[in-house]
């Protein structure tokens, strides 16, 4: 066991990762789930948000069984590996609010960070904006770090049990899920919402879908894959170890929907993406930012929940509601472009976060 | 007596952060560095390590842990 602890804190451990990681997304996208989304952190979490009612944008509505196996996986690793820790109190409320606008930022893009790679490793040129606007997002995020920017420290909880609330929501989602399936053509369930067509309509079948999610939820707490994390220390420490996992997920997406006949290359039409680059960049230069202040990119933050890291499920909360927020407020973009409040709510997302950076110090 | 950087409850990256100031700050000598996490401690040792210093001593000390590097 100590021996696999170790394995997966290494250079290679973490290329393993990568590579499973991108080799997994295009499948599920074989499977069903929505083009170049085979997995889709921010994507799949504001179609819970659509699930639960959160919004009512008919298309993006499911709750999407990938996001409750990464918790349930890192869970189940952190308990296994006695990583277990329940702990919180580092400024919950303000990485609240960094969860809101980082998932404002990646809806007006439409992808997180691991879109991102995936969107690019399906051909999509609009996502090389995404990605610039994400790497500068990081970097002014460092410069804040370099700083002093800190959120303060997190204490212990008092109780084992603090850190189960958020793996046994993901949990009780999950009992939701297989009590109330999906209706044939979607529409209401006895609770949840289920689009009848666009993205949401889209999905493997359930059982892969969270198996999938359950192994990489695995494989990431181990190994403290992190998409925002690769950029961060490459800019602040020249550190490329979590790096060379991004890349390993790059080039294996990359591979693999070559082999699927999924590479298209082009920036027209692409698949839930839009080609006004000036906000491909700027909304992901917001996510990029809020997730650096908030300390790990939004699947780190699901795998770090699963620990007991109350902080990080605070943080995963506010991209859920942050979902709520775009899709109800017309801030979230569509193959059409922005939406009518997309560039607004994105410039002050940017001064907010900007605040953020610098008002928290250290001492 | 070896310096100490108390990162304990810190969030990525501030334990390495703090622990490349400080070795910036002695360029040698001995560093005793409190986190809480696995993962901070095992991003503090292979920052130290890249630096070209030496763990001598990963040790419990209640919930934390106390990574000992140095470089002669």
């Amino acid at each position: 066991m100590q021996g696999l602890k170790n394995f997966f804190a290494t250079r290679w451990g973490i290329i393993f990762v990568g590579l499973v990681i991108g080799v997994l997304a295009p499948v599920l996208q074989k499977l069903g789930n929505p083009p170049n989304m085979g997995i889709c952190v921010a994507c799949m979490e504001r179609d819970i948000a659509g699930a639960l009612g959160l919004h009512r944008a008919g298309v993006v509505q499911y709750l999407r069984p990938e996001i409750l196996g990464f918790v349930l996986g890192a869970f189940l690793s952190a308990l296994l590996y006695r990583e277990y820790k329940p702990r919180g109190g580092s400024a919950p409320f303000i990485r609240f609010i960094l969860g809101i606008f980082a998932m404002i930022g990646a809806l007006v893009f439409l992808g997180c960070p691991w879109r991102t790679l995936l969107r690019l490793a399906g051909g999509d040129g609009n996502a090389i904006f995404g990605l610039l606007g994400l790497i500068f997002g990081i970097f002014i995020g460092t410069r804040f770090l370099k700083a002093g920017y800190s959120l303060g420290r997190t204490q212990p909880a008092s109780s084992k049990a603090a850190g189960l609330a958020f793996p046994f929501l993901m949990l009780g989602l999950l009992v939701l899920l297989l009590i109330d399936p999906r209706p044939e053509g979607g529409g209401r369930g006895l609770v949840l919402f289920y689009s009848a067509k666009g993205p949401g309509s889209m999905f493997a079948p359930v059982f892969i879908s969270l198996f999938v999610g359950l192994v990489i939820g695995v494989l990431a707490q181990r190994s403290r894959f992190c998409t925002m994390g690769a950029f961060r220390d490459l800019l602040l420490f020249k550190q490329g170890h979590l790096f060379s996992g991004v890349l390993a997920l790059l080039i294996s997406a990359f591979v693999t929907n070559l082999i699927l006949g999924q590479f298209n290359p082009s920036f027209e039409k692409q698949p839930i993406a839009h080609t006004m680059q000036l906000w491909n960049f700027l909304g992901m230069t917001l996510a990029g930012l809020a997730f650096t202040l908030a300390g790990g990119c939004p699947g780190r933050q699901l795998f770090l929940s699963g620990e007991g890291d109350a902080d990080a499920a605070v943080f995963a909360t506010g991209m859920i509601v942050g979902a709520g927020v775009a899709h109800n407020f017309g801030l979230a973009s569509s193959p059409a472009g922005i939406g009518p409040n997309g560039a607004v709510a994105t410039i002050i997302g940017l001064i907010v976060c900007i605040i953020i950076g610098l008002a928290m110090r250290r001492r | 007596m070896s310096e100490i950087v108390d990162a304990r409850g810190l969030s990525c990256p501030e334990p390495v952060l703090l622990t490349l100031e400080a070795i910036k700050r002695l360029n040698k000598g001995e560093i005793d560095i409190l986190v809480d996490t696995d993962t901070s401690k095992e991003n503090v040792s292979r920052a130290a390590q890249s630096m070209g210093w030496q763990i001598i001593d990963i040790s419990q000390e209640g919930t934390a842990y106390k990574v000992k590097i140095k470089k002669d």
